[in-house]
């Protein structure tokens, strides 16, 4: 059997196993540790879909994964407040805020990927970081929402049916949404639309040959993209219960592209093994020594070097196109 | 505002961005030849400051200091490049972005291994300090115009080093073509090497300078870092001339955009509103330039590359 | 008979002590790697010198570095409140941190001592019972400055900060209090090194005295700056703009500079010399303001562990409130929002006979002065 979907199942499997075994034992910073790599998935899966399928560097999509956060945040201290926002009232359920996060992305989204997409390479890299980094001195600016300081969630957004306070609960949640994303983009992937993408990343002349214009197909990549970030970033918003422009800052995107390169990019589960290794050694070596980003940067410069395609590229082999 | 301050303020942009300019050359000849996108540069910035604060507070000597963080930022370079650098050639330009930040990590957390966590001590030598008065009145501290002045000797020296020498056209011809270079028989590895070596210490020297003037503390390296590679992209990956415009540009931009945009502002729409908005404008203004120009010249300005 | 009564006298007197001497779990997040780490490492220090000295073998800190990461800092203070179990969660330096980690902390019940950051929510509409600020208010020290500006009759200041919410507290705090011309007001961008355009304007605005909000390494390159300007107006600051930490990198540039803060190395009480005594023989080098503010945090609440149990949660919180230990301020008390009521000094730069830059008390500028925000509190 192939090796890939069998790994596949497994980290599936694992990230369910560890927050239920956590709650069987009463640990319940493990299944929030859980669900911080969850969201962290689900916000590399999303650079994982233009940058790893179609092959577009972005240097900033922290801005759209502080977007996010910062839609769940502004609306969530606007309904505790009973405070209207731009006049239609507040909210603070979960499926409303990520629509409205969805909605934000696409709409900053869709300007910012069709000016960077005239360009390519670093160049792409860095117009792509100037955004970022132009909405980050924005939002440390905007005197509204404090600023530097950030904004404090005081009771988790609500989803209708469940305790979102109970830590597996909102577990299952960023589970789900994990799973549905993964779901969307294997179907895409194998879709026309993800064939056409991966196509005008090896080589974009012969794609135009063929009468499809890579420029939209990469447009509409990496709306996506963002949208899917920007749900991650309102949900991280209610892991932390705070969000702040650091959410945005060019460090959060280096650590995003950092984990999707170490889980293997282009790989459906890569972001998945990426953020489970990247928390998980953040966690460990962070315990242990305060010289822990030292010997970080050690094991990923081992990673690079010695583990060819990521994680899953270690474990699963090249990709296979049968 | 009075045009002396108007003129005080364009030599501050000149000078800022002659700064920038130091950091960019460096990074824009090991982009642009080797096609290594080096996100520890800003760290070997950081080790020539730190090697200069070292050297001058053990010897009392500013100069050595300044010969120290050459050496030092070379010598690391070039260990740096056998050692983990080689290995990133023949990859894509993700792994190079994911092995150079755990550089960043690695050399970082190591500097303040050795050197503690306080910042250190480093000042300018009594020779360049203090003001001199220029035409029209106004003062203007030494060590700047040296800075602009060592800034406007490494451009020329750079810009003879790559047109006029033999160095200079592999570099040029690395540029091009690499695997050429190599079918001709140029020895590409060592050509590497000091090339690597050669924008390391650039960038030393530009964080001893600077240092001098600003914080030596671990992470300096990183915002310079960031402006580095806007300057280089607005001028055009490879080319030292686009490296100075765009470092100029940006330079200017920022130092205008902080001095002008609040009071602009606050004529506009009243100055409380002005400082905060007026404040986020400017930091922003470098960004907006870059993307404006790159919308319309998406190589750059004088990109060495097709 | 008296054998007897002396014998359960004894029993009960150290049956009593055993009881109030249950141990106390402590996590401490602060900052350890990076730039900012200097902070971070003097107020660990400081701190675990108090638990040193008072020779209490019941507190048991663990440490963790958040380098500066408002999320790394919540998934640690996670940790250690639902794994390591801690009772008390302190450290954290800046002000973005302590929102992030604070409101959580305190909702899961447990207490939360700050070394340093004040965010005026924490002092004001958000205060918590379980949250004791040992240091101040963000605000304070920047009051003192415009409240010295004010009683020195200076004339015309210009003040500037970088453009975020402690900045744009900290000039807020400052014109609080000074009522006198300000012929300039600048935002600048955080983490901006070169200040060459701002020094220009200071030239140029005709100013008595500037007055600059610039941590960290920003006052570093501001100060060495300013001093090759050419420009002679006096500088004054808020202490954290000439701590100890940063006056070895600034160098003579800052010598005479004014400024403000609750305690200085050379206040004049025993708990103090006691302290910086120690320090020096420990550490090897001056303590700074977030040393003394951690080093009273340590035994603050070592006072309260000695006359309540931890568990109960009540009585601990009475003893933390009554704040009855010995400070290096000299006295302590709190104000009903859980913040200090204090004195603050002006401290001026110089050189000590050792040839190292230290402050020295000029003159005190306030006294039982409280925070701003405290009755917007609710407790």
């Amino acid at each position: 059997m192939r090796r890939e979907p069998i790994l596949n199942a497994a980290l599936a499997l694992l990230l369910l196993a560890a927050p239920l075994a956590a709650f069987v034992l009463d640990e319940p910073f493990y299944i929030s540790l859980t669900t911080r790599i969850v969201i962290l998935a689900i916000a590399a899966a999303g650079l994982n879909l233009a940058l790893g399928f179609g092959g577009l560097v972005s240097f900033g999509h922290a801005a759209f994964f502080g977007i996010g956060g910062y839609a769940a945040g502004i609306l969530a201290a606007h309904a505790f407040n009973m405070e209207p926002l731009l006049g239609l009232p507040a909210t603070d359920l979960m499926p409303t805020i990520w629509i409205v996060a969805v909605l934000i992305c696409a709409i900053v989204a869709l300007p910012i990927g069709a000016i960077s997409l005239r360009t390519s390479g670093v160049y792409f890299i860095m117009i792509t970081l100037a955004f970022a980094q132009m909405i980050y001195y924005f939002a440390i600016s905007w005197p509204a929402y404090n600023g530097e300081d950030g904004l404090s969630i005081t009771v988790r957004n609500a989803f209708p049916g469940l305790n979102t306070a109970n830590p597996l609960s909102f577990f299952l949640v960023c589970y789900l949404v994990l799973m549905a994303v993964l779901a969307v983009i294997w179907r895409l992937r194998d879709s026309r639309f993800g064939a056409a993408l991966q196509a005008s990343r090896q080589n974009a002349v012969r794609v135009s040959a063929v009468g499809i214009r890579p420029f939209r197909i990469r447009l509409v990549a990496f709306i996506l993209s963002a949208v899917i970030t920007g749900i991650a970033g309102a949900l991280f918003a209610d892991l932390n219960r705070f969000v702040s422009p650091s959410m945005m800052s060019w460090q959060m995107s280096g650590e995003l592209i950092v984990l999707v390169i170490l889980g293997g990019t282009g790989r459906l589960f890569g972001p998945v093994a990426g953020a489970i290794l990247y928390v998980l050694l953040e966690f460990m070596l962070g315990g242990i020594t305060e010289r822990w980003q030292f010997f970080l940067g050690f094991i990923l410069l081992g990673v690079v070097l010695f583990a060819r395609g990521g994680i899953v590229g270690v474990i699963a082999g090249k990709v296979r196109h049968d | 505002m009075p045009t002396a301050l108007i003129v005080e303020q364009l030599l501050n942009g000149v000078q800022f961005g002659i700064m920038l300019f130091l950091m960019a050359a460096g990074l824009t000849l090991i982009f642009g030849v080797m096609g290594l996108i080096n996100l520890a540069h800003g760290s070997f910035y950081m080790v020539g400051a730190f090697a200069c604060a070292a050297v001058a507070a053990a010897t009392g000597s500013f100069w050595l200091g300044l010969v120290a963080s050459l050496a030092a930022a070379a010598a690391l370079g070039a260990l740096v490049e056998v050692t983990v650098i080689r290995r990133l050639y023949a990859r894509d330009h993700l792994d190079q972005v994911l092995a150079t930040f755990a550089l960043i990590l690695i050399l970082s957390e190591a500097t303040r291994w050795l050197f503690g966590s306080f910042p250190l001590y480093l000042n300018i030598p009594p020779l360049l300090g203090g003001a001199v008065a220029l035409p029209g009145g106004v003062q203007y501290p030494i060590y700047r115009l040296a800075i602009i002045v060592a800034g406007l000797a490494i451009g020329v020296g750079l810009y003879l080093l790559i047109a006029k020498t033999r160095l200079g056209m592999r570099i040029r011809a690395g540029e091009s073509d690499r695997e050429m270079i190599g079918a001709l028989g140029v020895d590409i590895r060592t050509l590497y090497t000091v090339l690597f070596a050669l924008g390391s210490a650039l960038a030393g020297f530009a964080g001893a300078m600077v240092g001098a003037l600003q914080s030596v503390q671990v992470g300096m390296g990183e915002p310079v870092l960031i402006l580095a590679f806007v300057v280089i992209v607005i001028g055009g990956i490879g080319s030292i001339k686009g490296a100075f415009v765009g470092a100029l540009v940006v330079g200017v931009t920022d130092t205008m955009g902080r001095v002008l945009l609040p009071p602009l502002l606050a004529a506009a729409i009243g100055p409380a509103q002005a400082s905060g908005i007026g404040g986020a404008l400017a930091s922003m203004s470098i960004y907006i330039v870059m993307a404006l120009i790159l919308a319309f010249r998406p190589r750059g300005l004088f990109s060495a590359q097709g | 008979m008296i054998l007897k009564l002396a014998a359960t006298a004894i029993a009960l007197a150290l049956g009593a002590s055993a009881a109030y001497a249950e141990p106390v779990k402590v996590g401490m997040i602060t900052t350890l790697s990076g730039g900012g780490a200097g902070l971070g490492v003097d107020a660990r220090d400081g701190f675990m010198l108090a638990v040193k000295l008072s020779g209490s073998k019941d507190i048991e800190v663990i440490t963790e570095d958040d380098a500066m990461k408002p999320e790394l800092a919540v998934q640690i203070a996670d940790k250690m409140i639902q794994s390591d179990k801690v009772d008390v969660l302190t450290g954290i330096i800046w002000s973005n941190l302590a929102m992030a980690v604070v409101p959580n902390a305190v909702a899961q019940g447990k207490f939360y001592l700050s070394p340093n950051a004040g965010p005026s929510p924490l002092a004001g509409a958000k205060c918590d019972k379980n949250y004791f600020n040992v240091a101040y208010q963000n605000d304070n020290f920047h009051e003192a400055a415009g409240n010295y500006a004010q009683t020195e009759g200076i004339k015309k200041m210009f003040i500037l900060a970088p453009n975020y919410p402690a900045g744009t507290d900290s000039l807020n705090g400052f014109k609080r209090f000074y009522k006198g011309e300000l012929v300039g007001e600048l935002y600048t961008k955080l983490g901006q090194t070169d200040y060459a355009a701002e020094i220009a304007q200071i030239r140029a605005s005709g100013a008595d005295s500037v007055f600059f909000f610039l941590p960290g390494g920003m006052g570093i390159a501001f100060m060495k700056q300013y001093a090759q300007s050419g420009v002679t107006i006096p500088v004054m600051g808020p202490g954290f703009s000439f701590s100890q930490d940063v006056l070895g990198a600034i160098g003579d540039a800052a010598l005479g500079a004014k400024n403000t803060a609750s305690w200085s190395p050379d206040l004049d009480n025993a708990k103090n010399k006691e302290f910086v005594d120690a320090f020096k023989a420990e550490y090897n080098r001056i303590p700074s303001i977030y040393a003394a503010q951690a080093f009273d945090t340590g035994n603050l609440l070592i006072s309260a562990a000695s006359k309540a149990s931890v568990k109960d949660a009540d009585a601990f919180r009475a003893a933390l409130a009554a704040a009855e230990f010995d400070s290096v301020r000299g006295k302590f008390k709190f104000n009903t929002n859980h913040h200090p009521i204090q004195d603050f000094y002006v401290r001026e730069v110089i050189k000590n006979d050792e040839g190292v830059l230290t402050n020295k008390i000029l003159a005190k500028t306030f006294t039982d002065h409280a925070d701003a925000y405290a009755q917007d509190c609710k407790l």
